[in-house]
């Protein structure tokens, strides 16, 4: 039949906008990028590729997990400096309400922020109309037992153990991002016009006799400040110095913790805890990723031997098979 | 009253009134704005818009409100702005801006967008509004801009001006008051088009005269239908009794179609502005959705559902939790009395929101971005491609639609056109056959000469003396009836030009049959000039013969007629009608002739793939005529129906007829066709062929183009089967052979084209297709379709012939909504297949065009458009492969990442009190999506090839493995989930191991519950960042760019957000965390175990596939390697054998 159109068919509605529709589309650029021709590298997932991988994270993670494994165990033995972290359990630092509890502008010695201190820290904003320094839950709550360690001599006479009570939190937010109201006055004066935490014995002007770990830069309040991730959490409480190397730095024998309880737990079941320990280069005693190290190791190798043998039957078997594909 | 509310509707930028007609039928114009002569009927005056065109959306003034109304009308953009109002009005854990940031900016890109793009509307708008027109004012010639014409000014057009509204062509400066028009800058259809002018004011050639004709034009309201038009005009002379003629859509000139070879015409606007046709037809192209993105809906509702579950779980949770006192408020953490004052139920819902908002992140705001994005950048590729570029015609593809690249890659059936796209749509007059007697041109081409070619040879007996009279009769009806048009100056752009007989000469016509014939014609009997005069006072010159004839009628060809005829005198005076149509609408008017002779010749012609047509005559005697032409005259000024009153007309003239014979056209078919027919088949793509020829000449194409091959088995579903056989047995029959087959043997998707599986073709002609569409008497009418679904299921290839244009529409429909609801492809090149394709386009599929000579309105219309029917082998198989798997990968992988992210905030909430505590800072939150996962992603979505591109191309079948959906089915996307889900649980608890009452670092100190989040938040940034380059097959440099780029930003950012005390921030609680934390050896080893062991079983899963039931892609992946593998392979396991012994 005739496809025979009356020339009418032919009248048709583009969008009125549109009058250079008929412009003929040049030709395209013979780039690499515009053909998608690009030179590249095709790597394909097989297990001939994978295969070595999994022997080299086996070979490679085992090892490691060993040592990791090796190392944590040895934390025990107490040599070189000795950590003490006190410990508390149900503790729920990482609570929202409580984790935003605190005015970081304040604690930067922002006087602005001294004197009045920002919403997030309510209840703990203001007592008795005057502003709280340090405001917040946070601080409010700061851990106040003090513990003492004594070596029981022979004499019975016990001796007590220095406890080292700088270089606790981290250099950058004892020398940065924690800083006292500037001022050339005392401490106190610096902080006139504020009022402490409403759980706290002391003024935070009294927190200590150094100047220097005074204030808002105390350590043990800035260590506290950091809040724990986990409701189980350990906070460094002192150092220990190893004195000579000929001496252990707790030597074997009696020792005797004194503690002035100061600090509630038992409302919300509760635990505390006081831990010694030695750091190794990879931190305190976790048998975690040790563990997890060989594990691993041991189950990529594992696999891979898996891999190989289904690679090899898979091989003899399709073999075969591609050639009628 | 009325009116205005018309105008008021038709200037909200919808078009399409429906019920248009119901409000004011008419209107009436006077031309020139002069009132008619008293006593004439009184019209009531209507108002009219200007003819200011506005095609953009929004204006200065309503650009803000408007534009973020529509963009919230967008379900997740509207989400977004919830959570985000919750943020603003309650104490959430997270601040309103890190999900206000990633809206705002998602906001503000897309309507900076569509500013822009509204911005270029209003510039087109403007430069078109305000370009000048010439219209006459008190007989004087006065320039306006055209934006304020009024309906009923008389305007002149000058040559290659476009019309600036709708026009009725009053008169031009030719003599014969036709004009020549193209509508090029509409369609790019650069053919010439005739209009006729009034007769009775086509002698008003100059200014002065114009003023001086008093008339009135009365037509219908205005509609969309451009090939529709009727109206009536009364011409006032001095004598007081009007003349009325009717005006059809010749009389018509639409705007934006420009005017040439034509000095200059007069008309008079009836429509302007928003109401011209072409503006009445400016549809914004809806949004279609594709299957990816509404399996990604569906995704998005099983995330919300997760979403919130996952807040109701922890709500739950927490106030059981609480329901301890000390737990609820230890005295550590009291709550301030506003808190405490409270209302259980609100604190309850407030907390629910809390959790909502906490993990909102789960259903991300970028992805919606990055898709988008993807699309847009995508569909490039397309237009880039240069194999897909066609030298001949310099045409390139062109993506019309981005929203669908991914659905090329899922197509499933494919409806094509065969004349021109299948087909060159180049035609070649074959041989013509008289009164039995077969005549053979030398070689003849359209377009291509032979020099030697010196005429039409017969190749049997020579005619006797009483058949020479039919072979003149049949010469000329081939030179008379047709619209072919001629044209003389040789610097035309119209490819046709036949240099022979000293002058150049261009036939032009809207059917390359036509030019065919009559150029077959005239190289045979050396008929210099065809002059056509399209008027009722026209001649047709056949100087051979040295005849001149007299056009009185042309009764123009439709397709559902199938016919055209025309009337002429001759110089003796004798009236002769010439018809020239399809055998199938010839045959049954014949009444004499050789019919059997010519019927068996046509049906060999058309085995051989040729087109033919049939020419019959008659002699009319004047009464007759007469006759006719009232009959005619009567039609045409009819205003209601007239084109049905017309249908009855031509039938009842073109009866009666005498057979003259017929021709023989080819139509070759288009280089390639073949090898990407069966290219598709082996793809497991379903080809039909729609077409309107004769089934024979159909079936022949279908088996040049090997959509049959020679095992097909064909089954025929054809009018003559139906009439031996009822269509109920003809129909089960045909399921029964069918269904044996695939009974017997369980069809496989796979091994369906191995050799031994009976191949099934069908056959079905428009009769037939029409007998099972009709609803049966009992309304029982779903039976017959639902067999013929199960027939065509189970068929590789479909040749619909003998189909009217509204069929092919019907066909396609019916396949959209079987319920397997596959994606139908339907590609074409014409008019004819429009209202298929505009049916493909309702239900979602993508449909495609080819380019071809019948002009770009097909292009202009579709979702993509390629220059040759071959090209489609590549869209389809190379690139809608790659925009498929690339858009899979982006959708789940987004999912993936996000429950990466928010899982472990999740689980956190059990070692927080379900606090709704963080578990990374704000700066992480927000930029997570938006910065550090986002770019690897997008490139990848765009440069990913798991395969090359010429293996694609070489194996179709590699796109069944993508088919239905496959990468995106629930298997696949919970493999993702619980992906997410394990990688989240080893993030979490791998840190939590890592920090559970111990220290990490080598002087003591501890660290506290941020560098806990960050520890985590590295660990999966790394852990996310490598699963995709695990994913990833194609690595160019922009890749290794990319994603090791967004590694080192995500280091260098997160050194910079915790090296300094930022000023405007209250809190400062990252300061030096990630530092800290990269200064502990543990927490190095802890992120390299735990990404490890997170991408450890996506390595395991993806190996033991591919080992163990390894896909054809990755069969040809390994295939492609095998070589350099297989000596690595060796290499390295020699190597570890020999690690192994040591």
């Amino acid at each position: 039949m005739a496809m025979n159109y009356n020339s009418k068919d032919e009248v048709d509605g583009g969008p009125p906008c549109a009058p250079g529709g008929t412009a003929k589309t040049p030709r395209p650029d013979n780039t690499a990028f515009k053909q998608q021709r690009l030179p590249a590298w095709q790597p394909i997932l097989t297990a001939g590729t994978v295969l070595p991988t999994f022997f080299i994270i086996g070979l490679i993670f085992i090892p490691i997990g060993i040592g990791i494994f090796v190392t944590s165990n040895n934390i025990r033995e107490i040599e070189g400096n000795v950590f003490m972290y006190y410990a508390l359990s149900n503790f729920y630092q990482n609570h929202r309400r409580y984790v935003k509890s605190r005015d970081d502008s304040q604690l930067n010695g922002d006087s602005s922020a001294l004197l009045n201190p920002s919403k997030e820290c309510e209840p703990y904003r203001r007592n008795e109309d005057k502003p709280i320094a340090p405001c917040g839950a946070i601080a409010n709550s700061m851990f106040n037992d003090t513990l003492e360690l004594f070596l029981m001599g022979n004499d019975s006479y016990p001796t007590p153990i220095t406890l080292k009570k700088k270089s606790i939190a981290w250099w950058t937010d004892k020398n940065v991002k924690f800083r006292n109201p500037p001022g050339e006055e005392s401490l106190e004066e610096r902080f006139k016009g504020t009022t402490k935490p409403v759980n706290w014995l002391n003024p935070v002007y009294m927190l200590d006799s150094d100047p220097d770990n005074n204030g808002f830069i105390n350590e043990d309040f800035i260590v506290w400040m950091r809040t724990a991730a986990l409701p189980n959490f350990r906070k460094l409480y002192r150092l220990i110095e190893r004195k000579s190397d000929l001496h252990p730095t707790l030597p074997a024998g009696r020792y005797y913790l004194n503690i002035t309880y100061n600090y509630p737990v038992h409302s919300f079941d509760g635990r505390k805890r006081m831990i010694l320990s030695t750091i190794s280069w990879m931190g305190g005693k976790n048998p975690f990723l040790g563990i997890a190290y060989i594990a691993i190791g041991s189950i990529s190798f594992f696999l891979g031997v898996v891999l190989l043998v289904i690679n090899h039957k898979y091989r003899n078997s399709s073999n075969t098979a591609d050639i009628t594909i | 009253m009325s009116c205005i509310l018309r105008q008021l509707l038709t200037l909200s930028s919808f078009p399409q009134c429906a019920g248009e007609e119901n409000w004011v039928d008419s209107r009436t114009i006077y031309v020139g704005h002069r009132e008619p002569p008293p006593g004439t009927e009184a019209y009531i005056p209507q108002r009219y818009p200007d003819n200011r065109i506005v095609s953009s959306k929004y204006t200065f003034w309503n650009f803000i409100p408007k534009n973020l109304f529509e963009q919230f009308r967008r379900i997740a953009n509207f989400y977004f702005l919830i959570i985000f109002l919750v943020q603003l009005i309650i104490d959430t854990p997270t601040s309103p801006v890190t999900s206000g940031l990633p809206l705002f900016f998602v906001i503000t890109v897309t309507a900076i967008k569509q500013g822009y793009e509204d911005w270029l509307r209003h510039k087109a708008d403007n430069a078109m509004n305000q370009c000048p027109v010439h219209f006459i004012q008190h007989g004087k010639l006065v320039r306006k801009q055209s934006r304020k014409l009024r309906v009923g000014d008389i305007v002149m057009v000058k040559e290659n001006e476009t019309f600036p509204c709708d026009l009725i062509f009053l008169s031009s400066s030719r003599g014969d008051g036709t004009c020549h028009v193209t509508t090029a800058s509409l369609d790019g259809e650069s053919s010439h088009k005739t209009h006729h002018a009034v007769q009775d004011t086509k002698g008003f050639h100059t200014e002065e005269e114009i003023e001086g004709l008093h008339a009135t034009v009365e037509c219908e309201q205005p509609q969309p239908d451009l090939y529709k038009f009727v109206g009536r005009i009364n011409v006032y002379n001095d004598l007081n009794d009007p003349v009325v003629r009717p005006l059809g859509s010749e009389n018509l000139l639409l705007r934006g179609a420009t005017l040439k070879n034509t000095e200059k015409i007069f008309g008079v606007a009836i429509y302007t502005g928003m109401e011209t046709k072409m503006a009445l037809n400016y549809q914004s192209k809806s949004q279609k959705r594709s299957a990816v993105e509404k399996s990604m809906n569906v995704f998005l509702i099983v995330y919300l559902c997760i979403l919130i579950s996952k807040a109701l779980i922890n709500t739950v949770l927490k106030y059981v939790w609480q329901s301890e006192p000390f737990r609820d408020e230890p005295w550590y953490n009291q709550k301030t009395e506003s808190e405490r004052q409270r209302n259980l139920f609100l604190r309850a819902f407030t907390d629910f929101l809390a959790f909502m908002v906490l993990f909102n992140y789960i259903i991300p705001v970028s992805m919606y971005v990055t898709v988008e994005m993807q699309k847009f950048l995508g569909s490039y590729f397309i237009t880039w491609d240069e194999d897909m570029f066609d030298e001949d015609t310099g045409e390139g593809p062109l993506v019309n639609t981005s929203d669908l690249n991914e659905e090329l890659g899922q197509v499933e059936y494919v409806f094509t056109d065969k004349t021109g796209t299948l087909t060159e749509n180049n035609m070649e007059f074959k041989e013509c056959c008289i009164e039995g007697h077969v005549y053979v041109p030398h070689v003849v081409c359209n377009g291509q000469v032979v020099p030697d070619s010196s005429g039409i040879d017969m190749i049997d007996s020579s005619p006797g003396v009483s058949s020479r009279e039919r072979e003149e009769l049949f010469f000329r009806a081939l030179c008379l009836c047709h619209t072919v048009q001629v044209k003389d100056d040789d610097n035309m752009d119209g490819p046709r030009m036949s240099p022979d007989s000293g002058k150049s000469c261009v036939y032009i016509s809207s059917s390359p049959d036509e030019v065919a014939l009559v150029e077959g014609v005239q190289r045979g009997l050396a008929v210099t000039r065809i002059q056509y005069c399209a008027d009722q006072g026209g001649f047709r010159n056949c100087p051979h013969f040295f005849f001149r004839f007299e056009l009185l009628e042309i009764l123009s060809f439709d397709s559902v007629r199938r016919r055209m005829s025309v009337i002429v005198k001759s110089a003796t005076g004798e009236i002769y009608l010439f018809c020239k149509g399809a055998d199938s609408s010839i045959f049954p008017r014949v009444i004499e002739g050789k019919v059997d002779q010519i019927r068996s010749r046509v049906e060999r012609n058309a085995v051989e793939g040729l087109r033919t047509l049939c020419v019959a005559y008659k002699r009319l005697i004047p009464e007759e005529y007469e006759g006719i032409c009232k009959l005619l005259q009567a039609t045409k000024v009819a205003l209601q129906d007239r084109e049905k009153k017309l249908a009855e007309a031509y039938e009842q003239i073109e009866k009666d007829l005498i057979l003259l014979g017929a021709t023989a056209v080819e139509d070759r078919l288009q280089e390639k066709a073949a090898d990407t027919i069966e290219a598709l088949q082996k793809a497991g793509i379903k080809v039909w062929v729609l077409t309107g020829d004769k089934m024979e000449t159909a079936a022949a194409t279908c088996y040049a183009c090997k959509l049959f091959r020679r095992n097909t088995q064909l089954l025929e579903l054809t009018t003559k089967k139906i009439e031996e056989q009822s269509l109920h047995d003809v129909l089960f029959e045909l399921s029964k052979t069918v269904l044996r087959c695939s009974g017997s043997l369980t069809r496989d998707n796979f091994s369906g084209l191995s050799a031994d599986m009976q191949d099934y073709g069908l056959i079905i002609d428009g009769a037939a297709l029409s007998l099972i569409m009709k609803p049966r008497e009992d309304g029982s009418s779903s039976n017959y379709r639902e067999l013929f679904l199960e027939i065509c299921r189970n068929c590789s290839a479909v040749l619909c012939c003998r189909m009217a244009p509204l069929q092919k529409a019907q066909i396609v429909k019916l396949i959209k909504l079987s319920k397997e609801h596959p994606i139908t492809l339907a590609i074409g090149d014409g008019a004819n297949d429009v209202s298929m394709i505009l049916e493909a386009h309702v239900g979602h599929p993508p449909w495609a065009s080819v380019i071809g000579k019948e002009g770009r309105q097909a292009a202009r219309n579709s979702d993509y458009a390629i220059p040759k029917f071959k090209h489609l082998k590549k869209m389809l198989l190379v690139h809608g492969h790659f925009y498929y798997i690339r858009i899979s990968e982006l959708v789940q992988y987004f999912f993936y990442k996000n429950v990466c992210f928010i899982f472990p905030q999740f689980l956190y909430q059990f070692f927080c009190g379900f606090s709704q505590q963080t578990l990374y800072d704000t700066a992480y939150l927000t930029l997570y999506n938006i910065s550090f996962t986002s770019l690897p992603i997008l490139l990848y979505s765009l440069m990913e090839q798991h395969v090359s591109i010429d293996t694609l191309k070489r194996d179709p079948s590699l796109y069944r493995d993508i088919a239905k959906n496959a990468l995106l089915r629930w298997r696949v996307f919970i493999y993702w989930t619980f992906l997410g889900l394990f990688d989240a649980l080893v993030f979490f608890f791998g840190a939590y191991f890592m920090f559970e009452n111990t220290t990490v670092t080598n002087n003591g100190q501890i660290f506290g519950n941020w560098t806990f989040g960050m520890l985590v938040f590295t660990v999966m940034v790394f852990t996310v960042t490598l699963k995709l380059a695990l994913d990833t097959h194609y690595w160019t440099w922009i890749n290794h760019f990319v994603i090791w780029g967004s590694l080192l930003f995500y280091i260098v950012f997160s050194l910079l957000w915790g090296g300094i005390i930022w000023p405007f921030l209250n809190y400062q609680r990252m300061y030096y965390v990630f530092i800290q934390m990269l200064s502990s050896g543990p927490a190095w080893l802890a992120v390299v175990l735990l990404v490890t062991v997170s991408l450890l079983p996506d390595v395991l899963k993806k190996v033991l596939c591919r080992q163990l039931w390894p896909t054809a892609t990755e069969r040809v992946q390994a295939k492609n390697q095998c070589l350099s593998v297989e000596q690595s392979t060796i290499f390295m396991l020699s190597q570890t054998s020999s690690s192994l012994s040591f």
